[in-house]
C-alpha cells in the first residue's frame, strides 16, 4: 500500500490511531511506575492493620482489621520504648537541622553571591565532606565519646549527623541562592535601604522558600539516619530507625512482622504527608545543583 | 552571571564605554571588590568550615592516628595483655593481606574471623554498587522519560515517586524483609519457596531489589530535571529532519542530559559504596552480604584501632572512585553547582 493512495481521511485516522497508541503506552508505563512505587508501601499499611494471627494472609485489601499492632508498638511490656524513640528522633533531627541551617545559610550566601579566591576549593571541600562514609567518623567518635562519657547522649548523635546534613544544606542552598533575583537587593539599596534593611526586607522573603525546602530535606535526612544512631545511641537515646531495626517481639525467635509494619507506618506516614504537601519544593530541592 | 552581580552604578559607568584610564581603573576596581568580598565571604564561610572541621576532619584525622596504634588485648604469642602502642602499618596489613597474629606469629587469618573477610566485603560492596546503580540509572531514565510527557495524572505520578524516597531506609529494610519472608507475599505471588535471606544469591537479590525500589525514583527525579532543560525546539527540528525516536534519544537526549546524569550517577555510586542499612537489617551481613561498612562496624567493638584502619581504607576507596568519576568521566558536581545560574 503506497502512501500516495491514502486519502486525507485515512491518513488522519492512521495518525490519530498512532497517537492513541503512544498515549496508551504512556498511561501503561505510568501505571507500572505507580504500582512499583506504591504497592510495597500499601502492603505495609495492610499488614499494619491486620491481626497478628493473619500476618501472611495474601488477601490484597484490608482484612481482620485491628488497632492491636499499634497498641503493641507503644506498649512497654516487651521492652520497647517507641514513644521515647519518637521523641529522641524528633530532638536529634530538629537540633541537627537547626544547626545546619544556621551555619549553612551564611556559607551558601557567600558561595552563591560573592566573588573570592578559593571559592571552588571551599565548594569542593563541602562536596568532599558529603562523600565521607559514616563509618569513617563513627569509629573515632565511638572511642572519643566513650572516653569523655558522651556515649548515649543526644550530642553524640547530633554531632555526627551534622557531618552529612551541613554539606547537604550548603550545597542545596548555594544552588537555590544562585538563581535568586539579586537585582532586587541592588534596587532596594539604591532606594536608600542599608544593606541590613535590604537583606531583611527583600532577600529574606525571597530566600524563605528555599530555606524552608532545605530544612525539610535536612530534617528528613537526619530522621532517616540509621548507622550513626545504631552505634552511638543508648537505650535512653535510641532513635526510631534503630528501634524498628531491633524491635522486640513476644516470641524470642519470631519476627514481629505486624508490629514492625505498624511501627514503620507510624514513622513513615508523617514523612509521606510532609513530602506530598511540599512535593514541588522537595523535588526542586532534591534536584537543585545536580542539574544545569 | 557576574554582570548581574554588578552594582547598577558600576553597570551604568560601563555602558558609557571606557575612558583613557579605563582598563587600569577596571583592574583596580575588580581587585578592591574581590578583596572586600573576600573578607565578607570569609566571615560567612569560616563558621561552616569550622563546624565541618570539628565533625569530619578531626574524627578522620583521629581515625588515621588510631589506625597506626595497636589494639589493646591479649598477645597470642606471649599470652600476656598488651596495652597498645605504635603499630606502624600493621593494621592495614592485617586487612589488605589478611594477616593475623597467632601463637606461632603472623599468619593468614583463620576463616570466619573478620580479618579474613576484607576482600569478600570489598567484592560484595562493589557488586551491590555496580548492579544497583546500573539498574537505578536505566530504570530511572525510563521513569524520567514517562514523567516528562504531558498526560492527565502526571502530578499524581510525581507525588508517588517521592514515597519510596521518603520512607526511612530502616523501614524499607523491614518492609522488604517481610515481603521476602518464606511465607511472605513474594513467594506466595510467584508460587516459589525461596529462602530469600537464607543463601547468597537470593540474599543479594533481595537487597538489590529493596535498594532499587527505594532509590530509582530519586534517580528519575534527577534525570527528569535534566530532561526539562532541553528545549522542545531541538526535538521539533530533528523531527522535521526525519529523525527517528531512537535517533532523537541517542543524539539529542543523551548528550544534553549527560552532565546532570553523570552528577546523579556520581552521588548515587558514592552512596551505594557506603551501603550499611539494608544489608545490616535485612540479612545482618550473612550469606555474602557483608559490606565494608558492616565489616567496620563489626570490628569497632573488637578493636577500635583496626576498625579505624578499615574505615580509613573504606573512605580512601570511596575517594578514589569519586576522583575517577570527576577526572575521567567528567562528573563535575562543583561546576554544576557554581554554573547553575548561567543556564538561565
Amino acid at each position: 500500500m503506497s502512501v500516495a493512495t491514502l486519502d486525507p481521511t485515512t491518513a488522519k485516522t492512521v495518525a490519530r490511531r498512532r497517537e492513541r497508541w503512544a498515549s496508551s503506552r504512556t498511561y501503561i508505563s505510568a501505571a507500572i511506575i505507580l504500582i512499583w512505587c506504591l504497592l510495597p508501601f500499601y502492603w505495609m499499611l495492610v499488614t499494619a492493620f491486620r491481626d497478628v494471627g493473619y500476618t501472611f494472609d495474601p488477601t490484597p485489601w484490608f482484612t481482620h482489621v485491628t488497632w492491636d499492632n499499634f497498641t503493641t508498638v507503644f506498649s512497654e511490656k516487651l521492652g520497647n520504648h517507641f514513644a521515647q524513640n519518637l521523641l529522641n528522633s524528633l530532638i536529634v533531627s530538629s537540633v541537627t537541622t537547626a544547626v545546619a541551617l544556621l551555619f549553612g545559610v551564611f556559607a551558601a550566601y557567600a558561595l552563591a553571591r560573592l566573588e573570592f579566591r578559593f571559592k571552588f576549593l571551599v565548594l569542593g571541600f563541602v562536596l568532599g565532606a558529603s562523600m565521607f562514609p559514616g563509618v569513617a567518623i563513627v569509629t573515632p567518635l565511638f572511642q572519643l565519646f566513650t572516653n569523655i562519657g558522651w556515649m548515649g547522649t543526644y550530642q553524640a548523635l547530633i554531632i555526627p549527623n551534622i557531618s552529612f546534613v551541613l554539606p547537604l544544606t550548603v550545597y542545596t542552598l548555594t544552588s537555590f541562592f544562585r538563581e535568586m533575583p539579586w537585582e532586587l537587593e541592588e534596587a532596594a539599596r539604591i532606594d536608600g535601604c542599608t544593606q541590613g534593611e535590604a537583606f531583611r526586607k527583600v532577600i529574606m522573603p525571597l530566600a524563605a522558600p528555599a530555606v524552608f525546602t532545605t530544612a525539610i530535606l535536612a530534617f528528613i535526612g537526619a530522621w532517616n539516619e540509621f548507622l550513626i544512631a545504631s552505634q552511638l545511641s543508648s537505650e535512653a537515646t535510641k532513635t526510631v530507625t534503630v528501634a524498628i531495626a531491633y524491635f522486640a517481639g513476644s516470641q524470642p525467635h519470631q519476627e514481629p512482622y505486624t508490629a514492625v509494619m505498624a511501627a514503620g507506618t507510624v514513622v513513615t506516614i508523617p514523612l509521606v504527608i510532609l513530602v506530598l504537601v511540599f512535593q514541588r519544593k522537595i523535588v526542586a530541592g532534591l534536584t537543585a545543583g545536580a542539574v544545569k | 552571571m557576574s554582570m548581574q552581580a554588578e552594582p547598577l552604578t558600576r553597570r551604568g559607568k560601563k555602558s558609557t564605554g571606557e575612558g583613557p584610564a579605563g582598563p587600569e581603573n577596571k583592574e583596580v576596581g575588580q581587585d578592591r571588590k574581590q578583596k572586600t568580598q573576600g573578607r565578607a565571604a570569609a566571615l560567612l564561610i569560616i563558621p561552616s568550615m569550622i563546624v565541618l572541621g570539628i565533625v569530619i576532619v578531626y574524627p578522620v584525622i583521629d581515625a588515621i592516628i588510631m589506625s597506626l596504634q595497636k589494639d589493646a588485648g591479649l598477645d597470642p604469642v606471649t599470652g600476656s595483655f598488651v596495652a597498645g602502642g605504635f603499630a606502624g602499618f600493621y593494621n592495614y596489613v592485617h586487612w589488605i593481606l589478611q594477616q593475623c597474629n597467632t601463637p606461632s606469629g603472623q599468619a593468614s587469618c583463620p576463616a570466619g574471623t573478620l580479618g579474613s573477610q576484607f576482600w569478600s566485603a570489598t567484592g560484595t560492596t562493589f557488586l551491590l554498587t555496580v548492579i544497583t546503580v546500573a539498574l537505578e540509572t536505566v530504570i530511572g531514565f525510563w521513569m524520567a522519560i514517562i514523567m516528562s510527557r504531558t498526560f492527565r495524572g502526571r502530578s499524581a505520578l510525581r507525588a508517588a515517586v517521592l514515597v519510596p524516597w521518603a520512607i526511612p531506609t530502616a523501614v524499607t529494610a523491614k518492609l522488604w524483609f517481610f515481603i521476602f519472608a518464606f511465607d511472605g507475599i513474594a513467594n506466595t505471588l510467584f508460587h516459589t519457596s525461596i529462602l530469600w535471606t537464607g543463601s547468597e544469591v537470593p540474599a543479594r537479590a533481595a537487597i538489590i531489589i529493596a535498594d532499587v525500589w527505594k532509590t530509582t525514583p530519586f534517580m528519575a527525579l534527577l534525570i527528569l530535571a535534566g530532561l526539562q532543560m532541553i528545549p522542545d525546539q531541538v526535538y521539533e527540528a530533528a523531527k522535521v529532519d526525519g529523525a527517528t525516536a531512537w535517533q532523537r534519544f541517542t543524539q539529542i537526549t543523551l548528550p544534553l542530559v549527560k552532565p546532570a546524569l553523570m552528577v546523579a550517577i556520581l552521588f548515587r555510586t558514592l552512596d551505594a559504596l557506603r551501603m550499611y542499612d539494608l544489608p545490616a537489617i535485612m540479612t545482618a551481613g550473612a550469606n555474602g552480604t557483608t559490606t565494608l561498612s558492616i565489616l567496620v562496624v563489626n570490628q569497632i567493638r573488637i578493636g577500635f584501632n583496626s576498625a579505624a584502619a578499615l574505615s580509613t581504607i573504606t573512605f580512601l576507596i570511596i575517594f578514589i572512585v569519586a576522583f575517577i568519576f570527576v577526572r575521567f568521566l567528567g562528573a563535575n558536581a562543583v561546576e554544576s553547582a557554581t554554573n547553575s545560574g548561567k543556564v538561565k
